[in-house]
This record gives C-alpha cells, sequence and structure tokens, in this order.
C-alpha cells in the first residue's frame, strides 16, 4: 500500500542492555539499511529476543541509543494472533488505519490470495493448522503501512517441511511487498535460504562476532554451493564443527567416552 | 472432547434417577424409616400436583428467579468491571486482595442480621446477600484472569495500536471471556445455594420460603417438592449459562 517508504530506519548505537546482574547485550551496533532482510544467528540464550524487543521498543535499552522510524510489526513463534477473532479480523488489524472500507475490504481479500487461504476468513486461529496460523501472522503484519518487520522465530514451531514451505513463502511475500527485515532464528539453513545479509552473534554478552552477506539469487536450494560455503562459515563461527573436521584425536575422545 | 455417545446414552442418567427412586419407593413401602421422617415418592407428587394448582410453587419461582437474576446481574456489573480494572493496577490490587479474601470467605449468611436491619423484609435483603455471595468471587476470579493474560497479547496490542478504552474493550476483555463466563457459572452457583437460606428469613415467599413454610407446617412432602425444584431450576440455569461457552469467539478458551 505504501509506495514512499524512505523514511523507515533501525539503527543500534553502542546499545548495552542488562537484566539485574546479567549482562545481555554489550555495546552492540547495527544498522538495518532500507529492505533489507538481516538474519541474526547465535548460540541459545544470547539474547537475541531481547534484542528483538529492544528494536521493537517494548524495552529501554539502559544505555545506548536506538532509533527506530516507520511502523514496527513483530511476528512470533506462536500465539501471536488473537484466538477471539477470525482469521480476517486478525488481518483486518493491520488494516486498522485504512478508513475506507471498500479499500480495507480490497486489501483484505489481497492479503488472503497473498496467502492462499481464501475460503478461511471465517475460521478461528485455533481451527487452523500451525503454518497456517504463520502465514496469516504474516498477513497481519505485512498489511496495510507497515515499514519495518521483525521476527522472532518465526517458523521454529512448525515441522521441517512447513517450515521449508513458509521460507519461501515470505520470500514470495517480500517480494510483493517489500519491507525492512530483522529475522532472528537459530536455525543456520533458514539463515542462509533468506538473509541478505547474516549477523552472528556471540555468547552472552552478546555482539557481532562477525557479518557475512550473501548474493546469491533466490530460491537457493540447499545444494547451491555458495549457501553451503555460508552455511560451513557460520558454523565454525558458531565453534560447531561439521562431522569432515573432527580430528583424530577429537574423534578418539569421542569413542572413549 | 465429547464422550463417545451412543443413541441410548440419554437413558443412563434416566435410568440412575429411575433406580433412586424405586430404592426410596422400597424404604418408604417397607416403612423401614417412619412416615414423619420420610414421605414417600407418591406423597412428594401429590403435594406438587397441589402446590401447581394453587399457583404457590410456579409463584415462589417466579419470586426466587426474580431475585438471584437481579441479585446476580448487579454483582456482575459491579464486580467484572472491578475485576478488570485491578488486574490492571497491582499496586491497589495488592492494597485491596486481603479484604477481598476476607469477604470472600465471610459466610453471606452471616450478613442477615444486618440485611434484616438495612432493608427490612422483601425482596431487597435477600437481593443483597445473593450479591454478597457473588460479588467478591467474581472479582477475585476476573482480577485473576487478567493477571494472567499472556504478554504477548499485549506486545501485539501495543503494535497494532491499541490504547487506552480500546484496549480494554478490544484485547484485555474478550482474552478473559472465556473464565470470567466460568466464574460467573460458579457464582450463579452459589447464589442457588445462598437464595434458599436467605429466603428462609425475611421473605414471604420464594423457593427458601417454602421450604420453611412445609418444615413449619410438617409437610415434608411438600418440602421434598421444593427441593427437588430447586435442584432441576439450578442445572437448567447453569445449562443457559454454559450456553454462552459456545459462542464463537469464546470457543478457543475451551477447547484445549
Amino acid at each position: 500500500m505504501k509506495d514512499n517508504r524512505s523514511n523507515s530506519q533501525l539503527v543500534l548505537e553502542n546499545v548495552s542492555h542488562s537484566f539485574g546482574e546479567l549482562h545481555v547485550i554489550k555495546d552492540l551496533n547495527i544498522t538495518v539499511e532500507q529492505g533489507e532482510l538481516v538474519v541474526l544467528v547465535g548460540p541459545s540464550g544470547c539474547g537475541k529476543t531481547t534484542l528483538l524487543n529492544l528494536l521493537s521498543g517494548h524495552i529501554k535499552p539502559i544505555s545506548g541509543n536506538v532509533k527506530r522510524e516507520g511502523i514496527i510489526r513483530t511476528v512470533y513463534q506462536q500465539d501471536g494472533l488473537f484466538p477471539w477473532l477470525t482469521v480476517s479480523e486478525n488481518i483486518l488489524m493491520g488494516l486498522r488505519s485504512i478508513s475506507d472500507t471498500a479499500i480495507q475490504e480490497q486489501e483484505l481479500r489481497e492479503l488472503f490470495e497473498l496467502i492462499h487461504l481464501t475460503g478461511f476468513e471465517n475460521h478461528y486461529p485455533h481451527e487452523l493448522s500451525g503454518g497456517m496460523r504463520q502465514r496469516v501472522e504474516l498477513a497481519r503484519a505485512i498489511a496495510g503501512d507497515s515499514d519495518i518487520l521483525l521476527m522472532d522465530e518465526p517458523f521454529s514451531a512448525l515441522d521441517y517441511q512447513t517450515r521449508l514451505r513458509l521460507r519461501r513463502e515470505l520470500l514470495r511475500l517480500l517480494a510483493k511487498r517489500p519491507r525492512t527485515v530483522v529475522f532472528v532464528t537459530h536455525d543456520i539453513e533458514e539463515a542462509v535460504q533468506l538473509a541478505d545479509r547474516i549477523l552472528i552473534l556471540s555468547k552472552r554478552p552478546a555482539y557481532v562476532c562477525s557479518e557475512l552477506q550473501i548474493e546469491a539469487q533466490h530460491p537457493r536450494s540447499l545444494d547451491n554451493p555458495s549457501v553451503i560455503t555460508a552455511m560451513k562459515t557460520i558454523l565454525d563461527e558458531l565453534g560447531l564443527h561439521t562431522s569432515s573436521d573432527l580430528d583424530v584425536s577429537e574423534f578418539n575422545n569421542l569413542t572413549t567416552q | 472432547m465429547s464422550i463417545k455417545t451412543n443413541k441410548f446414552s440419554i437413558l443412563y442418567p434416566i435410568a440412575v434417577i429411575a433406580v433412586l427412586v424405586i430404592v426410596w419407593w422400597t424404604i418408604c413401602f417397607l416403612q423401614l424409616v417412619p412416615k414423619y421422617q420420610l414421605p414417600s415418592p407418591f406423597d412428594v407428587l401429590k403435594s406438587f400436583k397441589e402446590e401447581l394448582l394453587s399457583g404457590r410453587l410456579i409463584n415462589d419461582i417466579i419470586a426466587s428467579l426474580w431475585r438471584v437474576t437481579i441479585g446476580f446481574i448487579i454483582s456482575a456489573c459491579l464486580g467484572i468491571p472491578t475485576g478488570l480494572w485491578l488486574g490492571q493496577h497491582a499496586a491497589t490490587k495488592k492494597a485491596l486482595l486481603p479484604i477481598l479474601n476476607f469477604f470472600r470467605f465471610l459466610s453471606p449468611l452471616a450478613w442477615i442480621p444486618f440485611a434484616i436491619l438495612w432493608f427490612n423484609v422483601g425482596d431487597k435483603p435477600a437481593i443483597f446477600l445473593l450479591f454478597l455471595a457473588t460479588f467478591f468471587p467474581l472479582v477475585l476470579s476476573t482480577m485473576a484472569a487478567v493477571a494472567n493474560i499472556p504478554k504477548i497479547y499485549f506486545n501485539v496490542a501495543k503494535d497494532y495500536n491499541y490504547k487506552g478504552t480500546e484496549l480494554l474493550t478490544k484485547v484485555t476483555f474478550p482474552a478473559v471471556l472465556p473464565q470470567i463466563i466460568t466464574a460467573m457459572r460458579v457464582s450463579y452457583g452459589i447464589a442457588w445455594v445462598v437464595i434458599v437460606a436467605a429466603e428462609m428469613v425475611g421473605c414471604q415467599d420464594g423457593l427458601g420460603y417454602g421450604i420453611w413454610d412445609a418444615r413449619n407446617g410438617l409437610r415434608l412432602d411438600t418440602a421434598v417438592c421444593y427441593m427437588v425444584v430447586i435442584g432441576i431450576l439450578g442445572m437448567l440455569m447453569d445449562k443457559l449459562l454454559s450456553q454462552l461457552t459456545k459462542l464463537p469467539n469464546t470457543r478457543w478458551g475451551y477447547e484445549r
């Protein structure tokens, strides 16, 4: 709907955050470019969700600066839909700023076609499968005048095949309705298939320990050489060796244990 | 989640009732218990016909239903909003919780002397007692339900610009509606139990008064007849309230 998205911006400057004694994030600097899909990966418990909450403004950092312009919406891992509203009422939440009901209706219909859920308008979330629910959440977040999507492991609660399908679906939606996206995941494969840029976070307190630009064309199949290389790089960065990297001494350790 | 049913399943509860009545009748027939201590099913049926024809039973049913409905509506209209409000204000909640709990555990029947002193006789003291019996449980359960709303709903609400009154009516209230309905069913049950006792004092009609009056006239058959009516009406009213759980926008709360 919105053509003029030249004013969205998302910048973290020297952001630190802690919960009591627990330092979660330390001197973090991240700039997300317009229309970019940035994926954050890192060891579990490194503060990825805290980082998203800082980006969305749900929590304020202890020090540093978060610059945020444009309408930000978050897609959650699950249960982000309001269970007391039907699918179309949920999506209409994203179209609240449109006052003309005819345009709203038109937009709603297009979104249903986009997520291939035409016919499910009057269903309630608990009547849908997990994958369908996430598609509705995507539609709601992308509806209307949103600028930035924050995605908190949106596909992690789904089965593998649905996850593969939804990755493709997300890219298709973004091709039709470009948005700036920050995507958090622990799934390295997912990161490499989706990202324009991957930021690898360190253990707590989190800082960006390396950055990876991925240029390969979409759709990226999993046997694409650049996908495989990128995945290897990330695994190395995270200190997770692939089996071919196991040296003999480590192998002996494993077998004697 | 429904129990596996077949076309005879409706007969099971009827069979249980029939067996109970037969046992009851046998006890009376064999005179295991003296007649003045336990009226037989036939006596009860006869007195039912008598009360029905004289119009007294209908009059008492209407009187009791009226009092319970008014008392219940007043306490729902005050209790649910109070609970919603307290659930969102931690400090006030902390301040009021002990006193709310205190009154919850204070039997409404303890208020009978004051009810009569303040409201004389008739509908008012009974309605006052019913209010006291249902207000506190409703406030407390609504409050607990609000405090347990998943935080994710409020985060989503913030993303989509729900604020103030709209946040209350479009997010908080629907999120707790299933629990409020359950709380209403429970406190309606309390109200129906309390009405019988409340009407034994200070009333000249109503199902509770009917039992009291029958006891004074040593008409235990009439007392049993009233007891049966009270039980059946309670079940019917709960059935009516349970229809609320079938509303499309509350179903999610019961299907987990």
